[in-house]
């Protein structure tokens, strides 16, 4: 049991590491531009192939260096001639665009790479058991997920509460119109955390890339799940998006550990009309426990976990 | 009586358009291909009611579409089992009835927020819906779906619904009653409240109107229309899969809603009908035709909002005054121009697609019709990029004189237009 606890919790706190490594991005772009970046998990899935396509010809070092790089540049690319462009359009407009470049990102990875997984691999370097507990290995390059996703996090609130470029960035969370008020240059500014968010996102994709599966669904599978972080944790609140990504990711590890169906706790006969249910172990139903969250906190507390911004 | 006939004529046109289309397109492919696009025209509408009227984006509309469908089919089966003798054409409406209760249940949640978060809750509903169906297999059926037998209901009117010929009236005939239903909807005080929410929430607030029950309402009629439309698609193939409420049926509606135009009423109606007709000869011409469809979906969101209906109005109204010659000068300048660098871009995406398909093992050889071109060479690279980059460069030089004259044919303008 204390085997379980203890490496759910472990994997659990990693996935939830990954999920913050987007959501941080996905809420200083929604809290300073208003632009609800719905191609954020797309370019996590850019730069998982980016990584790979990189360590392939360089090793494994450079493209972790030099995916987010790579991606946090076509993040700057697309935010300049393409977001600026449709933002007199309205902020449903600016969805529009970022869904149709999320689409057309998956087109294009199919067709560079294939509708195949890629094989992106641990590099030998980190292919070692990092520690045994209860006879079970944990790997070594799960730990150093976890510590980048940490040391990220440092960095990210170091640059926020020190830097001035954080200063503005923070003042914009809940002033932005104050902050132009202010001239700074706010478009460059917006290009620039567009850009960051981007390269963050392409970081998480680098690294999460071998320990995870690189595949042109993986932008869509994580994406939803993105938003409900982003949600349940209250939008443009970045200690919310902290908390709400733990939880989902400690939640949904947990779920997925978890072998127990109704018929195990209430006997194998099913009433009527709930055969399904019956048997359906708590595992199975990991997929949509996000969602529910999602829904049980739309129903109790609609601002999200730490929101106070309604839209 | 003037004005009577005025009112009626385009819905007699419309009528009469739908009752004749099979005697002047005659094949099967026409058959199947037109009955397709009747389903989507109204699953398109119905979108229209949350996006174009009600300013709500929605990702996962087709849940409703799909369970429209389940609803429909369920009902089929369990009715010429029970041989309650009920006529096909009713269980339309039963799937459309299944898609406004799982509106209603939904839309509670959903749209308890409006703007951006709406559209997170419908993607994250949708999911939710969509990760259901492989749980609840006895309902959905699982991977092989709930199959039916349209003609077990017997006879109506004489009709079996057995050919595809009478499984098109069917569809058209509700597709006539939905497109009557949803312009109707626009003219009442309700459809006209929901303009009001989305252009000015906050005043419709102010005026006394709840922005989440104007949501639950759109979304219920949205619902409704779906569900009609979803159990419209479960009878013309006579199978009802998780696929129907899935992500990609989410956004074929959106791509065929948007494309077409969500500020007008015909907007959703052209989409459908374009956007249906495009996938099934794409996907027989090219593998990637996805990929042009993202394009030309971003390519619309960027140069043009209003979506195919929007452009063909401003024209309309260039016309009624008289200044529509003065924009075919900058037109004949820039159709070639256009030409040229579209053909010179897909020429390009279809290379880079054949050369990364030899990497998978496939052939390198581009075929269109008697001409192969080797992506492996270097002639046709030369070719496609000296189309692509001309054209381009003709593009930026001829565009500024499209931009003026739409914009002195917009404003009305005495002035040089080409």
């Amino acid at each position: 049991m204390s085997q379980l606890v203890i490496f759910s919790l472990l994997n659990g706190v990693l996935y939830g590491m990954l999920l913050f490594m987007l959501a941080s991005g996905l809420t200083l772009i929604f809290s300073m531009m208003g632009v609800l970046n719905f191609a954020h998990a797309s370019f996590y899935m850019l730069g998982a192939y980016f990584g790979f396509e990189i360590s392939r010809r360089l090793g494994f070092w450079p493209g972790v260096v030099i995916a987010p790089l790579l991606v946090g540049a076509v993040g700057a690319v697309v935010e300049r001639y393409g977001l600026r462009r449709v933002h007199r359009y309205g902020h449903v407009s600016e969805l529009l665009f970022t869904f149709g470049l999320a689409f057309v990102i998956e087109q294009l990875i199919e067709m560079f790479w294939g509708k195949t997984p890629a094989d992106y691999r641990v590099p030998q370097s980190l292919d070692f058991v990092a520690f045994r507990m209860f006879g079970t290995d944990y790997p070594a390059y799960k730990m150093f997920v976890l510590l980048t996703a940490a040391g990220m996090f440092v960095f990210l609130i170091a640059i926020l509460r020190r830097t001035r470029v954080g200063l503005i960035i923070r003042a914009a969370l809940t002033h932005p119109n104050m902050v132009a008020m202010l001239g700074h240059n706010v478009p460059r500014v917006f290009m620039l955390v567009f850009g960051v968010g981007c390269a963050l996102a392409g970081l998480a994709g680098a690294i999460a890339g071998p320990a995870l599966v690189t595949q042109p669904s993986m932008a869509a599978d994580l994406g939803p799940i993105l938003f409900v972080v982003v949600i349940v944790g209250g939008m443009g609140s970045l200690a919310g998006a902290f908390i709400a990504s733990l939880l989902v990711g400690i939640i949904q590890t947990f779920a997925v550990a978890i072998n127990l169906s109704l018929s195990q706790v209430f006997g194998s006969t099913a009433p009527p009309l709930l055969g399904d249910l019956w048997a359906v172990t708590v595992a199975q139903l990991a997929p949509i426990i996000p969602y529910v969250l999602l829904i049980l906190v739309l129903i109790f507390r609609p601002t999200g976990l730490m929101g106070t911004r309604e839209s | 009586m003037n004005r009577i006939l005025r009112f009626l004529a385009p819905w007699l046109a419309t009528a009469a358009a739908l009752a004749a289309a099979p005697l002047v397109f005659r094949s099967n492919f026409a058959l199947t291909t037109m009955s397709l696009i009747g389903i989507n025209v109204i699953f398109a509408l119905s979108f229209n009611i949350l996006l174009g009227q009600t300013g709500l984006l929605s990702f996962g509309h087709a849940v409703y579409y799909g369970l429209g469908a389940f609803v429909a089919i369920h009902a089929l089966n369990a009715a010429v089992d029970a041989n309650l003798g009920l006529p096909l054409p009713l269980f339309v409406l039963v799937g459309g009835l299944g898609g406004l209760f799982f509106g209603y249940l939904f839309g509670v949640v959903v749209c308890r927020r409006g703007g951006l978060v709406f559209s997170m809750i419908t993607l994250g509903v949708g999911e939710l819906v969509s990760s259901c169906s492989f749980i609840l297999r006895s309902f959905f059926g699982g991977e092989e779906g709930i199959v039916t037998n349209r003609t077990g209901p017997g006879p109506f009117l004489g009709y079996t619904f057995g050919p595809q010929m009478q499984v098109y009236y069917l569809t058209a005939a509700w597709c006539f009653l939905a497109i009557v239903a949803t312009y109707a909807l626009t003219r009442t005080p309700l459809g006209r409240v929901w303009n009001a929410a989305r252009e000015n929430p906050e005043r419709a607030e102010f005026l006394g109107y709840k922005p989440e029950t104007l949501r639950l309402y759109a979304c219920c009629f949205a619902a409704l229309f779906a569900g009609i439309a979803g159990a419209l698609s479960a009878i013309n193939f006579e199978i009802a899969t998780s696929e129907l409420l899935g992500s990609q049926e989410s956004t074929l509606v959106l791509l065929m809603a948007y494309v077409g135009g969500t500020g007008h009423f015909v907007g959703p109606i052209l989409g459908a009908a374009l956007v249906t007709y495009m996938q099934i000869r794409l996907s027989d011409l090219t593998d990637i035709w996805q990929l042009y469809f993202g394009v030309a979906f971003i390519g619309v969101v960027l140069l043009a909002p209003g979506g195919i209906a929007g452009w063909v109005a401003m024209h309309v109204q260039a016309w009624r005054r008289g200044e529509l010659a003065r924009l075919l000068p900058s037109y004949a300048l820039a159709a070639p121009a256009i030409a040229i660098a579209a053909v010179g871009a897909v020429l390009v995406i279809e290379l880079t697609h054949r050369l990364f398909a030899h990497a998978m093992g496939q052939s390198t050889l581009l075929r269109i019709g008697p001409l192969a071109l080797d992506a492996q060479s270097a002639g046709p690279w030369a070719l496609a990029g000296v189309l692509a980059l001309g054209g381009g460069f003709a593009l930026r030089w001829v565009w500024p004189r499209v931009r003026q004259a739409w914009g002195a044919a917009a404003s009305g303008r005495k002035g040089s237009a080409a």
